[in-house]
């Protein structure tokens, strides 16, 4: 992880990315084309269903660009059609949003020596599949890099409130996106890039309990209680795994293997 | 045109933020102990896998219960994995895993 720079010092302009850098963020492109997909298909749905639940094209629009939380979006739709308060979505939401607190931990090392204003409105745009693509990639490059952040978020921003609007004004001569196929992509993606974090055996082990407590707890609770579970318990048991010297190397040259290269 | 619901998007917003700000704008959260360090490191793995999974595995049922579920798009979803670990890209994972499930459907396997 970079070196860290007290609070309150901001380390400067970040340096200009080398030929690593470019690569990174030529195959950040080819990754974030296809999550662009899955984003495509689904906001083309919400907007069609905020449509038919007689939303306005500017509420259905304000929606995305400013909440900007998909299932909370299409949760507060379901609702709203049964008539809950506002009161009960707005918790809803903030339950359904809650994993965000684990990506931003996550993420808040990499973005020392970062100023304020940049980590403020990369939070606003942090997104499951934002997180998703930055991550491999400030690990190949072993620092954070502000474009290709950006790049990686705008993968999600720009399609999901764009198709919004094109649902909301065409949705109905849309073919269904499941009779293509583009429902798996969400979670092979998630799939694909939680490959690229795995390195070691500790990482390995908190996936694998990420799954089987998510699972569990999601049966039992919900969705939602599930995710959350399984992204804090899980690398919470792994710390127990002893770290071996194999692992410590394969993290050092995980750079040199990762997705992402190109 | 109504704007009446552009005010519960920014109330929406308005608890959504936090989550996402906290640790980032947190001073001191990014000078932590090694161990928190290693821990924050593995939540990465962790909670993608534990969001795929969840997507694919866990249904709800009309009357608000969740079950357990084995379907094609767990096997899509592997078969990326599987592309991914092999060619060390998503795309081509991605596009196996949708050609899959498209495909069954198509002939009504799925």
């Amino acid at each position: 992880m970079p070196a860290p720079v007290p609070d309150g010092q901001d380390a400067g302009p970040l340096p200009e990315a080398g030929p690593d850098a470019a690569g990174v963020r030529r195959r950040l492109m080819s990754d974030g084309v296809g999550i662009s997909v899955s984003v495509i298909a689904f906001a083309l749905i919400y907007g069609l269903a905020a449509r038919q639940a007689g939303l306005s094209l500017v509420e259905g629009l304000a929606m995305s660009a400013i909440a900007f939380a998909g299932a909370a979006q299409f949760s507060a739709l379901g609702l709203l059609a049964q008539g809950v308060p506002w009161l009960g979505i707005i918790v809803l939401t903030a339950i359904l949003n809650a994993r965000h607190l684990l990506y931003s931990a996550s993420l808040a090392p990499w973005f020392a020596g970062t100023s304020r204003r940049e980590r403020a409105v990369s939070a606003y745009i942090l997104t499951d599949e934002a997180y998703a693509l930055a991550m491999p990639a400030f690990r190949v490059l072993g620092r954070h890099d502000s474009r290709t952040y950006l790049i990686a978020a705008g993968f999600t921003f720009v399609p999901w409130v764009s198709a919004t609007m094109l649902g909301m004004l065409f949705g109905e001569l849309m073919p269904d996106p499941t009779t293509l196929g583009l429902d798996v992509i969400f979670p092979a993606a998630m799939a694909g890039l939680a490959v690229a974090l795995v390195v070691e055996r500790r990482a390995a082990v908190a996936a694998v309990l990420g799954v089987v407590i998510g699972v569990g707890v999601a049966l039992a609770v919900g969705p939602s209680v599930g995710i959350v579970a399984g992204g804090l318990a899980g690398p919470a048991l792994a710390l127990m795994v002893p770290r071996s010297a194999a692992d410590a190397a394969a993290e050092e040259s995980a750079s040199d293997h990762a997705v992402g290269l190109p | 045109m109504s704007v009446e619901l552009v005010a519960l998007a920014v109330l929406m917003a308005a608890v959504t933020y936090p989550s996402r700000a906290v640790p980032l704008l947190l001073p001191g959260f990014d000078r932590l102990p090694p161990i928190v360090d290693e821990y924050l490191r593995l939540i990465g793995p962790g909670i993608l896998a534990s969001l795929a999974a969840v997507d694919v595995l866990v249904l709800a049922d009309p009357d608000g219960h969740y079950r357990f579920h084995l379907g094609l798009e767990l096997l899509a979803v592997l078969v990326c994995v599987a592309v991914v670990a092999w060619r060390r890209s998503l795309l081509p994972g991605l596009i196996a895993a949708a050609a899959i499930v498209a495909i069954s459907r198509w002939l009504g396997v799925a």
